[in-house]
């Protein structure tokens, strides 16, 4: 009886899912961050195409750990960082291997697609194209601490209270290297990657007295802090410290000394993505020059596509060029992709700065 | 036999609905995360069975002062919101009749008609060094500089206690609504004071109240993490967040279900302590 | 010291908003005796009690038990217990732990506190009750328990607040007389307020009869019942047939009066009721002779001829309804309880009569005056 119950009700799930599939119109569900998708280009995509976009914003842990959950299924495009890939994928299959031959490369800034597409190889398969890149370093309130040029320097006296950063990885990457270390080349070996980890988690604790409050929840507590004076110094990424400039001058995005960390930000098709076509279709639309400009003034990053950047005209650019002299351009530390496993020992330090108490 | 049998099936019927729903969205679940907990990831997608990632706990000094970080506050919280709200409900109860008392109540529940992280952002405009409280104390003059109230252990307090006043106050009222007035004026006309007749006749009374309030107040504190993440601030790690950190930012699943049973194990351990020691039983508390 | 009263009250006065509970009442209650306050509820002796209890302040006047005054005392600093009229037994103590509640508030040692409780127990009667729990008892025991838990205090006054409505009519009937044995043994003063007549006729010594915020009469239950000084007193204590009508002539000491019903009586003078005053007529059913002869009543002051339009048959308490046959007025008449007119039926005729000064007579309230 009861099994008989269990079928019946699970042919009537399956029947109205089945409708609702059939009857709605065609659709791209994408898993991305924010400013990623305007509205603008959306309508655009849908006019040209007829293809719905439905947008879930979201973060590099977020998205993996809801693809996990679902083996892979509920979007049908992904943008994780291009570092992110590689691990997931091996740990949890949760990506399908792109069909280069469906994307239009000349469209791409040629060095970042290959740097990206050997980055997110796995077992001979290419599973990420690059999108929007970035970095993160420094935002500075320059009348409070003008001083501040490197991470370390979160960690002096003077700024006793008014710092934030986030606790998770980059955080643990960038102080690595403003300690004189490299942690990317430890990734091959885990003994010694962790040794360092737990260094770069002692000066953390050793710092939280200066830290106001880590800024995991959002980045608009972040900028809400910069904005009224409570933080003056923070690890972050550039386009919060140049919308900050925006309104207020003093505020801006500091390349640091030792070297801002690249991201990528990519495009990954879920393994059980339903409609590839779409996925593909947008990630040739949005890579025109003129699409991509739209995002570059949205999302407030530059994009790989290729042209793309000569239109954009005004601030950003002026932004971007005084934060990065040709010299912290060269100095930009790209992230290699994680070997899997490695994140489980930044967690477990990561966990221990956040239950230290601070002096 | 023949009416017993249709009895059988109109009950079986009745009871259908619930079963698939508590077998499907609770206890399904359950299993699964269960049997995740007692995975143990030696290589990528190759699991052995183990009871690692609860030895992990024990050993781990990290997990385990987060717990009991967790379960002190909690409790210190129950506690604290008992003590404000069993006056506010025995003033709703007892001293007030008809209008101005339904009026009270539903002030009680006001805040409860926005979401918790409306709730905490509320807080956080007061208390953060360039709020509202801050700002008013620098305008009467009593301090000289912002003053930042918030992310310590204090805010957290606040906001966890102000959270959980309602589920106090609603079982408090409950209770003191029944006992009957007589019996306090016969606690004071028999030679007692207001202090011997709150100890010996009020609180006995609302003993099972108290304990239900205490149970639901302490189960959602312990459980929360929206209020001690936005309040709390850097040192106050949750031991929720630490479960939500597990799943999320480090995707170990089996770590996180193992923390999740553990947080269901100890603190059903706390609330069992706690009925044993107020001499209360769980069905008396729930009815 | 000992001719002091156990409690006196002068002159207390309470209003809530405009209305006015109890409006300047004076009363003293000599040592040892078993006071009544009898009235219909709203009438304002549930407020006089709670002011000497001290629930309730009151607005005026003062409340002094014993020569001391009990204003702005508490309720729990003043010598006087209250039995509840649901009783407040405390269910969350043994019957032991009620008992010895007010003992311990006084901080008596323990051994002296289990041994005055189980010595007030034995004295109510309940030996073994000490540690059962409440709700192990029956009515009557919780009644004796909430007495000995006040009694054990050994107060100037014990209150008692119509202590016995929730009792079934038995054990009510009971009741009442272990309560007046009770007094009478222990003599503790005992203030008991009650709306029902014949609980306070039964137990007390003296009642006083209360309405609209004052007494009307204090006095033992017989002065009050057969010499009642108010209209209300006639109406509220016992029973009665009661006429409106006029008074048509004043003769030597009596009233000629001819009622609305078109009945011609006399009836003894009280008051100064003159020719043409509106006046109402109280006569008891008991007093009433009835016969089947005329010679039976002939030495009546009133006589008439009436027919039997109705029998209530109540063992002791039967009553006959006699039509009169020159007015329209109806008797109702007790019956003989020597049982010796037990075959009358209705529609035979009998003969009435009563003498002057066994009815009484109260001037009729005025026109939109109360009462």
């Amino acid at each position: 009886m009861i099994a008989k119950a269990i079928k019946y009700t699970a042919a009537v799930l399956a029947l109205s899912v089945g409708f609702g599939g059939a009857q709605a119109a065609e659709k791209l569900r994408l898993l991305t961050w924010g400013g990623y998708a305007p509205d603008g280009v959306i309508a655009e995509f849908e006019k040209a195409t007829g293809i719905d976009v439905e947008v879930t914003l979201s973060n590099n842990e977020e998205m993996i750990s809801k693809l996990r959950a679902t083996g892979g299924s509920g979007f049908d495009l992904a943008q994780p960082s291009q570092d992110r890939i590689a691990g997931p994928q091996t740990e949890y299959g949760i990506y399908k291997a792109l069909d280069l031959g469906k994307l239009d490369a000349s469209l791409f800034i040629s060095s970042m697609l290959e740097a990206t597409k050997k980055n997110t190889t796995v077992d001979g398969k290419v599973y990420g194209v690059p999108h929007v890149w970035g970095t993160s370093g420094l935002v500075v309130n320059t009348k409070a601490a003008g001083w501040v040029k490197d991470y370390t320097d979160l960690c002096n006296a003077k700024l006793k209270g008014r710092v934030s950063y986030r606790t998770a990885r980059p955080t643990l990457i960038a102080f690595a290297f403003a300690m004189g270390k490299d942690p990317f080349a430890a990734y091959g070996d885990a003994k010694a990657y962790e040794a360092l980890m737990n260094e770069v988690g002692k000066a953390l604790i050793a710092c939280k007295s200066n830290v106001k409050f880590y800024w995991d929840g959002g980045k608009d507590k972040l900028l809400a802090g910069l904005r009224s004076g409570e933080v003056n110094a923070a690890m972050a990424w550039d386009t919060g410290g140049w919308s900050l400039n925006n309104e207020n001058p003093d505020v801006t995005f500091v390349a640091p000394k030792t070297g801002a960390l690249g991201w990528i930000d990519t495009f990954a098709i879920p393994a059980k993505g339903r409609n590839d076509d779409a996925a593909y279709k947008w990630i040739n639309f949005v890579n025109r020059p003129d699409i991509s400009a739209k995002i570059i003034e949205s999302a407030g990053n530059f994009t790989s596509s290729k042209g793309a950047d000569q239109l954009i005209k005004g601030k950003l650019k002026e932004q971007f060029a005084v934060s990065f002299p040709q010299a912290a351009i060269d100095n930009i530390k790209w992230y290699p992709p994680i070997p899997a496993g490695l994140e489980s020992i930044e967690g477990k330090v990561l966990d221990r700065v956040k239950a230290a108490k601070s002096e | 036999m023949n009416q017993r049998s249709g009895f059988r099936v109109g009950l079986f019927l009745l009871l259908a609905p619930g079963v698939l729903w508590l077998g499907l969205l609770i206890v399904l679940p359950h299993a699964e995360l269960f049997l995740v907990s007692l995975r143990e990831r030696v290589a990528p997608r190759v699991y052995e069975s183990g009871l690692t990632n609860y030895l992990e706990f024990f050993i781990e000094p990290l997990y385990w002062n987060t717990f009991l970080r967790t379960a002190t506050y909690s409790v210190m919280a129950t506690a604290l919101t008992l003590l404000i709200a069993f006056p506010v409900a025995y003033y709703i109860a007892k001293m007030l009749r008809g209008r101005p008392k339904n009026i009270l109540f539903l002030l009680c529940l006001l805040p409860f008609w926005v979401s918790e992280l409306v709730r905490a952002l509320g807080w956080i405009i007061l208390l953060r060094e360039t709020g509202v409280v801050s700002t008013f104390l620098q305008t009467l003059g009593l301090v000289d500089a912002p003053v930042e109230f918030l992310y310590n252990d204090a805010a957290m307090l606040v906001g966890l206690i102000y959270t959980s006043m309602l589920f106090m106050v609603i079982p408090l009222v409950g209770a003191l609504d029944t006992l009957d007035d007589s019996l306090i004026e016969a606690g004071y006309n028999l030679g007692g004071n207001g202090f011997v007749v709150l100890r010996e006749i009020v609180i006995p009374h609302a003993m099972p109240g108290i304990v239900s309030g205490c149970i639901v107040v302490f189960m959602l504190t312990l459980g929360n993490y929206v209020t001690p993440t936005l309040l709390g601030g850097k040192d106050s790690l949750w031991f929720t967040e630490q479960i939500y950190n597990q799943f999320i930012l480090r995707f170990n699943w089996e770590q996180g279900s193992a923390f999740g049973f553990l947080l269901l194990a100890l603190s059903s351990f706390i609330v069992w302590a706690g009925l044993k020691l107020s001499r209360q039983s769980l069905g008396k508390v729930m009815t | 010291m000992t001719d002091l009263p156990d409690l006196e009250v002068r002159n207390v006065t309470k209003r809530f908003g405009p209305y006015t509970a109890v409006d300047r009442i004076s009363f003293s209650i000599p040592r040892g005796s078993f006071f009544s306050i009898l009235g219909p509820s709203g009438c304002g002796k549930t407020t006089l009690m709670r002011m000497i209890a001290g629930f309730t302040e009151p607005d005026e006047g003062e409340i002094v038990i014993r020569g001391k005054s009990m204003n702005g005392v508490p309720p729990n600093k003043r010598p006087a217990s209250m039995v509840f009229q649901h009783l407040a037994l405390f269910p969350m103590m043994s019957v032991a732990e009620n008992v010895g509640y007010g003992l311990r508030r006084q901080g008596i040692a323990k051994p002296q506190i289990a041994e005055r409780v189980a010595g007030i127990l034995e004295r109510v009667g309940l030996p073994d009750a000490g540690g059962k729990s409440i709700d192990q008892l029956s009515g009557g025991q919780k009644q004796r328990v909430a007495i000995a838990r006040c009694l054990v205090l050994d107060p100037d006054l014990l209150l008692l607040d119509e202590p016995l409505g929730a009792l079934d009519l038995k054990l009510r009937e009971h009741m009442k007389i272990e309560l007046k044995q009770l007094q009478a043994e222990i003599g503790t003063t005992f203030v008991y307020i009650t709306h029902d007549q014949s609980e306070a006729l039964v137990m007390s010594d003296r009642i006083a009869v209360m309405n609209q915020g004052q007494f009307e009469q204090i006095g033992a239950g017989q002065e009050l019942y057969y010499n009642p000084d108010t209209r209300f007193v006639a109406g509220f204590v016992g029973n009665s047939n009661r006429w409106p009508g006029r008074v048509e002539a004043v003769d030597n000491g009596t009233l000629r009066v001819l009622t609305d019903d078109g009945l011609n009586c006399q009836v003894s003078v009280t008051g100064q009721a003159s020719a043409g005053a509106a006046v109402e007529v109280f006569l008891r059913p008991e007093v009433v002779a009835i016969s089947r002869e005329a010679e039976g009543v002939s030495d009546m002051a009133n006589r008439l001829r009436g027919s039997v339009r109705n029998l209530l048959f109540d063992g002791a308490n039967s009553t006959a309804y006699v039509a009169d046959q020159g007015s329209k007025a109806v008797f109702a008449v007790a019956l003989p309880q020597t049982g010796r007119l037990a075959d009358l039926k209705p529609g035979q005729e009998v003969h009435l009569g009563w003498d002057a000064a066994q009815a009484n007579c109260f001037l009729a309230p005025q026109p939109g005056a109360n009462g």
